[in-house]
């Protein structure tokens, strides 16, 4: 089962909604707790990166009995140091961003954390590609 | 652990939300107003106190599974905000201790953070 979501551009007030359904529908399908949870968390901080940093962009979770891949894609500027945006509290979000609670450096690191397999796929001037993958056993 | 009754009576706190969930059991605590250390950090039964008012914190909460939201300083959010929280099965509690006081009592009750650091010096 594939689903898609899109990100709005700096639609800050729903940034959250998708992996709110994706949580929502992986419940319903009576996945364990706590990888609902880390999908969750995973997802959410992929959003607000793609909120924030891409522009917008759309999360497409593929869900198998498995595994459940989530990418987040975006077709904004792209990370030109993929090393030091892994390092927690590295940002390059701005105060007002910061004001509204994100933008510490510590979302593409705790994606990783949560996800049991993780890929950057990014570009400089073309975009960016998280996936996660979660094994559900 | 305690319960959120527990809790709320501590902090001489107003239930704005999820009175029917106050038996809930809470073992830890989150206090801070990034949610990206939220998202990195709290664990599930987790309770979080914040001084942001936004409707992520909610989002936040949901995610992570956080027990219940205490909104320190006497801040109260929108009422889109409360209503999502009680969509959501996340009690809410108002309170007019500050950030440090809130968490201070929290501990003396017997909370604890969330990371693994805390955890083994407890």
């Amino acid at each position: 089962m594939e689903k898609r979501y899109t990100v709005e551009v700096d639609d800050f007030e729903r940034a959250g909604a998708a992996s709110i359904s994706l949580k929502e529908l992986l419940q319903k399908l009576g996945l364990a707790p706590e990888t609902v949870r880390r999908i969750a968390i995973g997802t959410y901080e992929g959003e607000i990166n793609c909120l924030i940093h891409g522009g917008g962009g759309v999360v497409i979770a593929d869900i198998t009995p498995h595994v459940i891949t989530v990418r987040i894609e975006d077709h904004g500027p792209g990370i030109p140091d993929v090393e030091k945006a892994m390092q927690e509290g590295w940002s390059t979000a701005s105060e007002e961003i910061r004001a509204k609670g994100f933008g510490a450096g510590m979302g593409l690191p705790n994606m990783k954390k949560v996800s049991d397999t993780f890929r950057i796929e990014t570009e400089v001037g073309k975009g960016t590609t998280v996936i996660m993958g979660f094994s559900c056993v | 652990m305690i319960t959120l009754k527990q809790a709320a009576e501590a902090l001489n706190a107003q239930v704005a939300c999820g009175e029917k969930l106050m038996g809930r059991e809470v073992r830890m605590a989150c206090g801070s107003d990034m949610m990206s250390d939220v998202l990195a950090y709290a664990k599930n039964k987790a309770v979080l106190l914040t001084g942001l008012l936004n409707i992520q914190v909610v989002r936040t909460a949901d995610v992570s599974d956080i027990a219940a939201i205490v909104f320190v300083r006497d801040k109260h959010p929108e009422t889109e905000v409360l209503l999502a929280a009680q969509n959501k099965d996340i009690p809410v509690l108002y309170t007019k201790c500050t950030m440090f006081e809130a968490c201070g009592r929290l501990y003396a009750l017997g909370l604890r953070g969330c990371t693994a650091k805390d955890a083994e010096n407890r």
